[in-house]
């Protein structure tokens, strides 16, 4: 019975002020940041919009992070929100070319987003045009325990070949060199892009992951024997290991590196590491002739095509990317702002971030499952997971890789 | 008898026969229009989509035979229908599992009904859990079952890393609830054995192997014939625990047909729905092999009755 009443109220309270907000404008924003931090984020970023614009409600839609990649394709064919979050590079090239993203390149000219997002337009681009705006991204390379260099007596290594040695110091001591857990694939795409990265350089990467080099190219089988270096001194089974479970390797001293993106530094402290523990590095040099390139996941958001309140929507795209909203953004989410006129907070890992993709004249990668189109990507890493534990099968990998794509790039 | 009423004009009995053939299709009516809804017509449209190039997002493009030409060059399709037959035949281990346990069970001691719970209970949790319990089961580093052979031959097995191993792996997982099922069909069977026809066995002097061959399996047939029915379906709509144990890895060699048709329309990497079509297809085409096999079996069954 109270229930009742009370819905009845409510409804009749809500028929009498929907009319009274009428001039108050709707934004509907779909979202996954589900998880506390970018949650917060978002929160932040919707309040500090709300406030420089008091006609505008922003609606928040927060999906879980995995169902999200499903949800999209069906919200954005059958009821679109106003603004979506998204990935930036491939990532976005099926739905601009299905016509489902607006361009946005008028709110780029417009607020000089060209200049201050710079680092970030290659990968916003497509066919000429920005199909959206970029809010963050966050540094990948190696996380290593302090503690392991100092009991093995080494230097942190500026070169592959010195990385290699330290490698063979480590197993002596019964500790893995390089650890990673790639159940769930990704991992293996990480090493993969950073040794492509510093053997052969950015253009060719983006190439290769463009389709536009054959996988059976010599420069191609020259990463993997760079990678076969180190196999021997990588975990064992990585193939049934969650990327939590290589993090755990890492905490207890089992293993020495680990090629992954800051957002497991939350994981790496949950586990009792701390700053004096937990040591950054850049990727070693491999090729010291290549220009330097890093690799960056970009976070994006974008006007669907069916949105109802364009207008205002890219009001919130220009908000979204002025320097002081990021680096508040940021500090929240614990990554880097994609504005160069934006700061970072003091966390190290940051910092040491912050100042590695800043000089990376090489350029910006977004990260192989991005970079390459969504079936290449899969291939890829299947074939990365399957050199990991068969080296042996380098030749009918990269057979089948090429098999895949002279299908995938064909259209 | 019925002539009177019919020279009369009297409607009634007609009406009545009328009723007696409508009544039936009445009541199949609401199940009939839900299977022609969410069953029939899928497969009709899945069956059409296999012939376009579809990512769920653009329009169609009409390729023809073009996603079956690919399958019939695509090495991941042949490996997970290898795994298909693998999980078939070793799924039927559960029937002779399950019905040893069921004998084995089927006495009367004190407290038997929590022997028979217990081992009913793998059946009564969600494949999810039995898919997670065995991965840690078998997880390197820390998993009892890695720890075991670690401790017989030093280095220890990593079922689900090897491609050689990991659809193994999975089919034991999976067969751990299904033996439970097939328990419970069967000791619904023996309750139904008729106990007159065991005693005259048994004045005969049969026992053991002979008893159980000769008087009690025949009785027990239609319970083998469910436990056959559910469990061949069970083997070819594999796909929650391939799902939570491996993702179809390491390398894509534990994938089955329903996994990589999941894989290629709807996951993270796939959106091609027109091959994952095909491949649905395929599976049905297989399955209504055994389907229409079960059901000639209980037609000419319940003819001969």
């Amino acid at each position: 019975m109270n229930i009742l009443k009370t819905t009845a109220l409510v409804a009749l309270m809500g028929s009498i002020a929907i009319p009274a907000m009428a001039e108050q404008r709707v934004l509907k924003l779909f979202t996954d940041a589900s998880d506390p931090a970018p949650k917060a984020a978002f929160e932040q970023l919707v309040k500090g919009f709300e406030a420089e614009n008091p006609d505008v409600k922003v609606e928040v839609n927060t999906f879980d992070h995995e169902g999200y990649k499903t949800a999209i394709r069906n919200f954005l064919t059958a009821d679109s929100p106003d603004l979506a979050n998204w990935y930036a590079g491939n990532r976005m090239a099926p739905f601009v070319n299905a016509g489902q993203f607006t361009d946005v390149s008028d709110v780029w000219e417009e607020n000089g987003l060209k200049d201050s997002l710079g680092s970030a337009l290659k990968s916003m681009t497509i066919d000429g045009k920005q199909w959206g705006v970029p809010y963050t991204y966050y540094q990948w390379g190696i996380y290593y325990n302090k503690d392991l260099y100092k009991k093995a007596g080494v230097d942190v290594p500026k070169t592959w070949d010195e990385f290699i040695s330290n490698c063979k110091k480590f197993k002596e001591m019964g500790v893995d060199c390089l650890t990673t857990g790639t159940k769930a694939l990704w991992p293996a795409a990480g090493i993969f892009d950073y040794l492509d990265l510093r053997t052969n350089g950015y253009d060719f990467h983006m190439k290769l992951t463009g389709g536009e080099i054959p996988w059976t190219d010599d420069r191609v089988r020259a990463v993997f024997a760079e990678w076969k270096k180190v196999l021997p001194y990588t975990t064992k089974n990585v193939a049934a290991i969650d990327w939590q479970d290589a993090v755990s390797n890492i905490v207890q001293g089992k293993a020495a590196n680990y090629v992954m993106g800051n957002f497991a530094v939350a994981t790496f402290k949950d586990g009792g590491m701390t700053n004096d523990t937990l040591g950054f590095m850049d990727f070693p040099t491999i090729n010291p002739d290549i220009p330097r390139a890093e690799e960056a996941p970009t976070d994006t958001i974008h006007i669907p095509a069916g949105a109802k309140n364009k207008e205002d929507a890219k009001k919130f795209l220009a908000y979204v990317a002025k320097a002081d909203v990021q680096t508040k953004m940021n500090e929240t989410l614990g990554q880097l702002p994609i504005n160069k006129n934006s700061s970072v907070g003091d966390d190290p890992f940051l910092q040491a971030g912050f100042k590695i993709l800043s000089t990376a004249d090489g350029g910006i990668a977004q990260f192989f499952d991005r970079d390459a189109p969504a079936q290449m990507a899969k291939a890829g890493m299947e074939g990365f997971q399957e050199f990991m534990a068969y080296p042996d099968h380098l030749d009918a990998i990269l057979d089948r890789l090429e098999k895949v794509r002279q299908r995938v790039y064909k259209n | 008898m019925s002539e009177p009423h019919a020279e009369t004009g009297t409607p009634a009995p007609r009406r009545r026969r009328l009723n007696r053939k409508l009544a039936p299709w009445l009541f199949l009516a609401p199940g009939a229009l839900m299977f022609l809804i969410y069953v029939l017509i899928p497969i009709v449209e899945s069956m059409w989509i296999s012939f376009f190039q579809w990512d769920g997002l653009s329009a169609k493009t009409w390729v023809g035979l073009s996603n079956y030409l690919e399958l019939l060059d695509d090495d991941a399709f042949y490996t997970s229908l290898k795994n298909n037959v693998i999980w078939l035949v070793l799924y039927m281990l559960a029937i002779p599992f399950g019905l040893f346990i069921a004998l084995f069970l089927n006495q009367t001691v004190r407290g038997i009904r929590i022997y028979k719970s217990l081992f009913f209970f793998p059946f009564v949790i969600s494949q999810v859990v039995v898919g997670l319990i065995f991965s840690w089961f078998y997880a390197p580093g820390f998993g009892l079952f890695f720890e075991l052979t670690k401790w017989l031959d030093g280095t220890g097995i990593a079922i689900l890393a090897n491609p050689n191993t990991v659809t193994y792996g999975i089919i034991a997982a999976g067969l751990w609830p299904q033996i439970a099922y097939c328990m419970i069909l069967y000791l619904t069977g023996l309750n139904a054995v008729a106990p007159d026809q065991i005693e005259a066995a048994r004045l005969d002097g049969a026992k053991g192997i002979k008893m159980l061959w000769y008087v009690v399996l025949p009785q027990l047939r239609p319970a083998t014939f469910i436990a056959v029915v559910v469990t061949v379906i069970g083997a070819l709509r594999s796909f929650d625990l391939v799902s939570i144990m491996t993702d179809g890895g390491p390398f894509g060699s534990s994938r089955v047909l329903s996994y990589y048709m999941y894989e290629q329309a709807l996951s993270e990497y796939g959106y091609r729905m027109g091959y994952g079509a095909a491949i649905a297809v395929v599976l049905f085409a297989i399955m209504m092999i055994f389907i229409s096999g079960f059901i000639w079996k209980m037609w000419r069954d319940e003819r001969g009755l």
